[in-house]
């Protein structure tokens, strides 16, 4: 057995053992609650669900079909869970955990299954975290393995999106898997009127879910530099995040929510390189006070990433002996880039969407530099939701990159959910 | 290390200035009980009970289907607040409640808590499945039908429930709520023997549903009700299933259709139109339409759009009294 194999293995005998000892539980309460049949055989083991359980337990499975005019679609498409190759990506197959630990905790857990291009399956630990319940003072500590509260898309899971692939700026500027690691944060809701939050959180600066911090990238050059793993010597080593969002009612119809998010830590291109991210968010929602399963609605989400990356100073000796060697300076790098997407879903189940995306960086040393040349996109979305627990997707991609001619993709993605019905979130 | 430094300022001043206003006197507390309830109907209850004692806030809107409401972050900051949480249960507010109640950070209304009050404790629930349940049934509800407060009966139980848990958080005013109950519900059971008097020709007349949501309601007045223009509960119509629909509609002379505000009035008005059923569009919850402001309000709407399709339905009595235009 390979080792992706044995992970799956393992992964489905953690899934089979969470289950097994509800079992029992399901059918005591089954045979004391309906008065009539008492147990039965045939009726389903409830294993987990809405109601009187233990565990809630989901699987939501997102697939792409789909092609493009760029043979190598992963330099395009900056998401760790976007489509990958022309024909069948399989992009996110979600198993969910969660439930009250006691009466102080509730614990999540979401493991993620993919299917690389190679074919070779890739298991994730996305998250895994406790919820404190009932601190004083309207405190809430999250801890574990976690999405940094940064901006909107990037604590939010794949099929939550309302287009099939992640912004360009969150790719470039937070991973392709986004940004997120063990650590603690704490957020106080603030006792004003008004909603208003503040979050402030430490977690693991490495890895390539730190893709902006210390992130060895396997060993290839990041921006013409080769990554070295610095370690942990002090505090400032680590990650730290903070933000703070707020949300008025305009109307009883209208809802706005905004944010201010920042988060520090150093980078793996020098010995005291550090990197700064700041960010800010808006949406802002209409939903008719005759809504039938949440249609119509109208919405609008935005969100502005800027990049502070000082890169080290790095000497390469050039492969061809004639070429001078690569030498780069000690510089600072500015990023930065936007998306904008409107949503309307004009009819119970269908919602048209569009979105604008937009990155750049100021020119470096190394130049030129594909992870940091400007790129705009344009895409027009359609999705059907036949039920709450499925939809179909189609999107149109019209890319460019600097310098080069203009791409097209398309991407028909599917979804679906079993399980149990997990609350939204605005 | 510097610009983590820089970062860590920014924020503490940011904090600073939030705290600052935080600690500035929020409103002063004028009630005895702040209560959220997840609907307005609930909420009308509610405040029927508890009186001025009692401050409430619905979360839901009268006008909106009640399993898709927006958990907005201004409900946070009420659930935050709240001393209490009414709440109808079976899995009414299962899509939206539970992240809100999370993030309110609430104790007293966590699950169990004296302050979190499901409201259907004493309700006999319709429609708990027997057999198995899945999901290639539609939104079949495990724990029975939610919608059991448009049957008054079960709002007389309801605010029976609710004087009594009020006592339990707010002990002094235990007599109030008693008192304010006693006179809700004594006035309620007044009316329903009018309301009953009005709809008597109904009774036993065949009707059809766009959503299984009138069970209580049906069961209350005798209704029958024979097919739902969903072909499975949360399943959008389909022309097959509307068509066969029609057919039974017209064969059985069914004369009324029941609607509300949130379900496509064009889909409910073609199959009227063609079988000859008249439309009854029933408000499902205080805050659903004009003048609908209370409990009472509500139900009085919904026996005077029942009788004015009764009456405008010529087949609409089962009594062969034709007296229609």
């Amino acid at each position: 057995m390979n080792l992706a194999a044995r992970r799956v293995f393992r992964a489905l005998c953690a899934l089979a053992f969470a289950s097994f000892p509800l079992a029992p539980l399901a059918w005591a309460e089954d045979a004391s609650s309906s008065g009539s049949g008492g147990f039965n055989w045939t009726a389903p083991i409830r294993v987990a669900g809405a109601g009187p359980a233990y565990l809630n337990l989901s699987l939501d499975a997102l697939f792409a079909v789909g092609t493009s005019s760029e043979a190598d679609v992963t330099s395009l498409e900056l998401g760790g869970h976007d489509p990958s190759q022309r024909g069948f990506t399989v992009q996110n197959v979600e198993v969910v955990f969660d439930g009250a630990v006691d009466p102080y905790l509730r614990g999540a857990a979401n493991i993620i299954f993919q299917i690389d291009p190679e074919g070779e399956t890739v298991v994730e630990l996305e998250e895994a975290y406790l919820v404190t319940q009932s601190l004083p003072a309207d405190l809430q500590v999250k801890a574990g393995q976690y999405l940094t509260e940064l901006g909107r898309i990037n604590s939010r899971h794949p099929h939550q999106w309302d287009f099939v692939d992640l912004p360009l700026v969150n790719g470039r500027l937070l991973g392709g898997d986004g940004l997120r690691g063990p650590g603690a944060r704490l957020s106080w809701l603030i006792p004003l009127p008004f909603y208003s939050e503040l979050i402030a959180g430490v977690q693991n600066s490495q890895g390539e879910t730190a893709a902006s911090f210390r992130n060895e990238n396997e060993g290839e050059p990041l921006y013409g530099r080769i990554p070295e793993d610095r370690g942990v010597n002090d505090l400032g080593d680590m990650l730290w995040s903070g933000r703070w969002a707020s949300s008025f009612d305009v109307t009883d119809e209208q809802t706005l929510v905004f944010g201010f998010s920042g988060v520090g830590g150093p980078n793996a291109t020098g010995a005291n390189t550090h990197t700064q991210i700041y960010g800010a968010d808006l949406f802002w929602k209409w939903k008719s006070p005759r809504a039938e399963q949440g249609f119509p609605f109208a919405s609008f989400t935005t969100e502005v990433l800027y990049r502070r990356y000082q890169a080290g100073a790095f000497e390469a000796e050039p492969e061809d002996p004639e070429e001078p060697p690569l030498v780069l300076p000690h510089e600072t790098l500015d990023d930065w880039g936007l998306y904008a997407q409107a949503s309307y879903g004009f009819t119970r189940g269908w919602v048209a969407g569009l979105r604008g995306d937009y990155v750049d960086g100021e020119t470096g040393a190394f130049d030129p530099d594909p992870d940091r040349s400007q790129r705009v996109r344009v895409s027009p979305v359609l999705t059907w939701y036949p039920t709450e627990f499925s939809k179909l997707r189609l999107q149109y991609n019209l890319d460019r990159v600097e310098d080069r001619a203009y791409d097209h993709s398309i991407w028909l993605s599917a979804e679906f959910l079993i399980g149990s019905h997990g609350a939204h979130s605005f | 290390m510097k610009r983590t430094e820089n970062l860590l300022v920014l924020f503490a001043a940011v904090g600073s200035i939030v705290l600052g206003a935080a600690l500035s006197p929020v409103t002063a507390r004028a009630a005895e009980l702040r209560v959220v309830a997840s609907t307005p109907d609930l909420g009308a209850i509610a405040k029927a009970v508890g009186g001025d004692r009692v401050d409430v806030t619905s979360i839901a809107r009268g006008t909106e289907d009640p399993h898709f409401v927006d958990p907005k972050p201004s409900h946070v900051v009420s659930l935050n607040r709240a001393d209490a949480l009414v709440e109808g249960g079976a899995e009414l507010e299962l899509g939206w409640l539970p992240r809100l109640v999370e993030s309110s950070r609430n104790a007293k209304i966590a699950t169990g808590a004296p302050g979190r009050i499901v409201a259907n404790a004493g309700v006999q629930l319709l429609e708990i499945p027997t057999g198995p349940v899945d999901r290639s049934m539609g939104d079949v509800h495990p724990g029975g039908n939610p919608h059991y407060l448009l049957d008054p009966r079960n709002a007389v139980i309801v605010a029976e429930d609710l004087s009594r848990r009020f006592a339990a958080l707010d002990a002094s005013g235990a007599e109030t709520y008693r008192a304010n109950a006693a006179a809700f519900t004594s006035d309620l059971k007044s009316r329903i023997q009018g309301w009953e008097a009005r709809l008597a020709s109904l009774r036993g007349a065949k009707v059809v549903e766009y959503h299984k949501l009138f069970e209580y309601l049906a069961s209350w007045l005798g209704l029958d009700i024979v097919g739902q223009v969903e072909p499975k509960p949360g399943i959008p119509p389909n022309p097959q299933h509307v068509a066969a629909l029609e057919a039974k509609m017209r064969t059985e002379k069914v004369p009324v259709l029941l609607a509300t505000t949130y379900h496509p009035s064009e889909v409910t008005a073609e199959i009227a139109h063609r079988t000859g059923a008249a439309v009854a569009t029933i408000p499902t919850s205080v805050g659903d339409g004009e003048g609908n402001t209370s409990y009472v309000a509500m139900v009085e709407q919904i026996v005077t759009a029942l009788a004015k399709a009764a009456k405008s339905a010529p087949s609409a009595t089962p009594a062969p009294s034709t007296e229609g235009h």
